[in-house]
Parts: C-alpha cells; sequence; structure tokens
C-alpha cells in the first residue's frame, strides 16, 4: 500500500486516538482544578493532622512516576481485593486513567494554588478585613483574582505538560493516539510493519500545544490591566 | 465621655513584650499623634486596636461600645465585639489597595458586600448601589479624585493611592480613623498631598489617631501627642507640652529630628 492509500486510513484512527487523548486531558483538568484548591487548602491548614497527612500524600504523588500510580490504581483492586472494579473494556481503562491523572495533576496544581495565594501580601487580607470583609468575601473578592493572575505562568506550564502525559496511559492500553499509531507497526487494517504513523502523532500533540499557549497567552493579557 | 479608651493594653509575640501596659483615651473629634522611634511598639498597638493583632490582655473601647476585652472569650460574645469595629477605620503605611479593582470599586466594595446582607437588598438593589456610588463618589471628591474613578491603583502614583485608602475608609463611616505612618511609603513632595488631606479631615472634626515621624504636621494638626518609647507611652500632652518637655529621652529623640 503506497502512502497515499495508507494516509485516510491512519488519519482516522489516529484521530479516534486523539478524541480519547483530548478526552483523558478534559477530564483531568475538571477533576484536578478543583481538587487541587481543597488540597491546597488542606496544605496550608492549622489543623496539624490534616497538614501532615496532606504533606505525605504528596509527597508520594509528586515523588513516585504517575506511570506507577497508574498501574497501581489499575491493577492493584483486582489483584489483591479480586475485586477488579475498573472492569476489563475501554471504559474501565480510561476510568482508572482518569483518577490515576486527577490525583497526580491535583497534587501539582495544590502547590502552585498555595504559591499563589500565600504570594499575594498579607496586606491585602488585612485590608479586607479592617473593611469589614467576612474571611470567604476576602478570599472571593480580593485574593482570588490576584492568585490567578500569579499562577498563570506556572499553571500553563503544567496543563501543557499533561497533554504530553496522556500518552502515559498507554501503559495501561488506554488507546488514546499513541496507541492508535502503534497500531501500524503490529499491523492493523491492512498496515504493518509501519512506524511513520507513530512519529506523525507528534503532529497533533504540537497543534494542541500551540492552541493553548495562545488561550494562556490571550488569558494573561485579558489579567493585563491591573498588577500584582 | 471619650470617643476611645484603651485601657492597660499588653502585647508579647512568645518572650518579646512589645507592649508593657498602654492607656489613654480620646475626645471626640480631636487629633491624637502618637510619635516615637522604630520598634517602640506605635504600629502593634494601633494593629491590637484594630483588631489585626490580639492584645495579650487589657480592654478597649470605641463609643462607648467594648471591641476587645481579654477577658472575654466566649465566641458569641467575640462575634460582637467585632461588629463594634465597624466604628473605627485604618488607612496602611503601604495602602494595600485592590490591585483588580478601580479607584471608585476599591471604595465601593465593602459597602456592596455589606449591602448584600441587608433584608431589603434584593427589593431596593438599584437603590442602595446608586446610594453607594454616590457616597464612593462624594468622598473621593473630598480627597480630590473625582477623574480618577475608572484608574486602576498602577495607574496612580503614591500619593493618589494613599488618598483612595483614605476615602476607601471614609466611605464606612467610621468614628475614628486611624493612620499607620501614612506618609512613610512617599516621597516629600507626595507626602504633603496627604498631609493637606488629613488636615482637612481635622477641620471637619473627624476624631483621627495617627502615628507618623513627621515631627511638624503633628505639631500643627494634633490636639493630643503621645510618645512611646520600649512598649510603654513615656510622655503625652499638647503640641506646646510635648515640644518643650524636659523629659530626657523626648529631648534626645525630638533633637535626631533636628539633625
Amino acid at each position: 500500500m503506497s502512502l497515499v492509500e495508507q494516509f485516510p486510513i491512519v488519519f482516522q484512527s489516529l484521530n479516534i486516538g486523539f478524541l480519547q487523548t483530548v478526552k483523558l486531558f478534559l477530564v483531568t483538568l475538571m477533576g484536578a482544578l478543583p481538587l487541587g484548591l481543597i488540597i491546597s487548602f488542606g496544605s496550608m491548614s492549622k489543623f496539624k493532622p490534616i497538614k501532615s497527612i496532606i504533606k505525605v500524600l504528596v509527597w508520594i504523588v509528586r515523588g513516585s512516576p504517575l506511570m506507577i500510580q497508574m498501574l497501581i490504581i489499575y491493577y492493584f483492586p483486582g489483584l489483591v481485593f479480586h475485586n477488579p472494579i475498573w472492569g476489563g473494556g475501554e471504559d474501565g481503562r480510561f476510568w482508572a486513567a482518569a483518577v490515576s491523572f486527577i490525583i497526580n495533576y491535583a497534587c501539582y496544581f495544590s502547590e502552585i494554588y498555595r504559591g499563589g495565594i500565600e504570594g499575594v501580601p498579607i496586606g491585602q487580607q488585612e485590608a479586607g478585613y479592617v473593611l469589614g470583609m467576612t474571611k470567604s468575601e476576602i478570599f472571593f473578592k480580593v485574593t482570588l483574582l490576584q492568585m490567578v493572575k500569579r499562577i498563570i505562568p506556572p499553571m500553563s506550564n503544567e496543563i501543557i505538560t499533561l497533554v504530553k502525559d496522556t500518552s502515559l496511559a498507554r501503559i495501561i492500553a488506554l488507546q488514546e493516539i499513541i496507541w492508535a499509531g502503534q497500531a501500524f507497526l503490529k499491523g492493523s487494517q491492512g498496515i504493518a510493519g509501519q512506524i511513520w504513523p507513530l512519529f506523525f502523532t507528534g503532529v497533533y500533540y504540537l497543534v494542541f500545544c500551540g492552541v493553548l499557549t495562545i488561550l494562556f497567552g490571550k488569558l494573561e493579557k485579558k489579567l493585563s490591566y491591573f498588577k500584582v | 465621655m471619650a470617643i476611645l479608651e484603651v485601657k492597660d493594653i499588653t502585647k508579647s509575640f512568645g518572650k518579646a513584650k512589645i507592649l508593657k501596659g498602654i492607656s489613654f483615651s480620646l475626645e471626640e473629634g480631636n487629633v491624637l499623634s502618637i510619635i516615637g522611634s522604630s520598634g517602640s511598639g506605635k504600629t502593634t498597638l494601633l494593629r491590637c486596636i484594630n483588631g489585626l493583632d490580639t492584645a495579650t490582655t487589657g480592654k478597649i473601647t470605641v463609643n462607648g461600645q467594648t471591641v476587645f476585652d481579654s477577658d472575654i472569650t466566649d465566641k458569641n460574645q467575640l462575634k460582637e465585639l467585632n461588629k463594634n469595629k465597624q466604628n473605627i477605620g485604618l488607612v496602611f503605611q503601604q495602602f494595600n489597595l485592590f490591585p483588580q479593582y478601580t479607584t471608585l470599586e476599591n471604595v465601593t466594595l465593602a459597602m456592596k458586600l455589606q449591602a448584600k446582607r441587608r433584608d431589603d437588598y434584593k427589593k431596593k438593589r438599584k437603590e442602595i448601589l446608586d446610594e453607594i456610588d454616590k457616597t464612593a463618589k462624594y468622598f473621593l471628591d473630598k480627597v480630590g479624585l473625582s477623574d480618577k474613578l475608572d484608574l486602576y491603583p498602577c495607574q496612580l502614583s503614591g500619593g493618589q493611592q494613599q488618598r483612595v485608602s483614605i476615602a476607601r475608609a471614609l466611605a464606612l463611616r467610621p468614628k475614628i480613623l486611624f493612620f499607620d505612618e501614612p506618609t512613610s511609603a512617599l516621597d516629600p513632595e507626595l507626602t504633603g498631598e496627604i498631609l493637606k488631606t488629613i488636615r482637612q479631615l481635622a477641620e471637619d472634626n473627624m476624631t483621627m489617631v495617627i502615628v507618623t515621624h513627621e515631627m511638624n504636621f503633628a505639631k500643627d494638626v494634633s490636639d493630643q501627642i503621645i510618645f512611646m518609647d520600649n512598649g510603654i507611652i513615656c510622655g503625652r500632652g499638647t503640641p506646646d507640652e510635648f515640644f518643650n518637655s524636659d523629659n530626657e529621652r523626648i529631648r534626645q529623640f525630638l533633637q535626631s529630628y533636628q539633625k
């Protein structure tokens, strides 16, 4: 089969894989962005036990490879409790991967949030306090937007890393774009021994990250009307 | 009756005693300047009165209402005390304007949040918000910034920012306004405009407590001066009495300003 004949087949297959990649990316963000905020509050808690538990969790999650975490989350319930909660299908693999990614990224995000919150000068909270605002009013009306502005650069970094990290889900055979590209090495739909589809997946990542970079740039510009 | 009464305030951070028993009172419409060298406890005293720090012992009343009493530990009573704090305002050395809000929004924010807690807020929303805007504009006009309503803090000079923060504090109509070294972050030229604003407030009989290093200004604007040293009040009186004091420590302090 010539390259011209191969291309539409590969293209369609990669698109399906890419959809799964994007889905994992979006679900991870939707879970990890709020969870990270909760974890960051925990890590700043004045209640020592909570603070310690969170510190240990963040240490474990940041201190071990995401790939290992995913393998444990996917296989552990079945191997140890003989209760494969995820099931064997693509859906099960997706949710096992999503849960692993959410926990992992929430821990990284939590540290970025913490830096952002602690970076807002204490005088801002004090001003809110002497003006009679409540703690939650001070957080939502004063601190939050200043924190968001501060964390855009490190967040965009982390989120762009997430795009490429989704390929790690290949390890539990999630049918994301790398998996789809690799299939043409072993043989699929009459195409075998071809490595170019795997290389070609890089273009998808490049375009995806390019779009994100532009979006983050726009957000940064939108918040450039004030200085922190 | 005195509008502000501070009784036996002490404050320790760990083993360090910053305030060692401060008592004074202030009459309505009077201006009190607190002066003294750095580290004498002036700012800590102001922070304790405003609730930013909690004094170790003592009692503070504003307008007859208790705002702090170290004997009170009951949560509900503490909440009650917190409410009484609405009678006092504070202007910071570093202005602490909210950078993401315009001049006008900086002044209206706290008022709008307070209005939301009113029972009739939903019914009279528009009237209430109009009223708040009017109040904010009135006070911004008073400090000479009615042409800067839509600018953000980063577009204002230091002096203008401090004037916004004064308007922001005034708009909540405090009975007493406290200033924590309001000109220390400003160059001499900008200092003048802040002092002018405070002087105007004094003419309007605003009750004020000012921590300052501007001796001539303190002499000029105050009804009463308190000199603090090492956590205690070591001299007090009218400006005349103070600047002609024969207290050794005060003379030494004043001489350092003449150099």
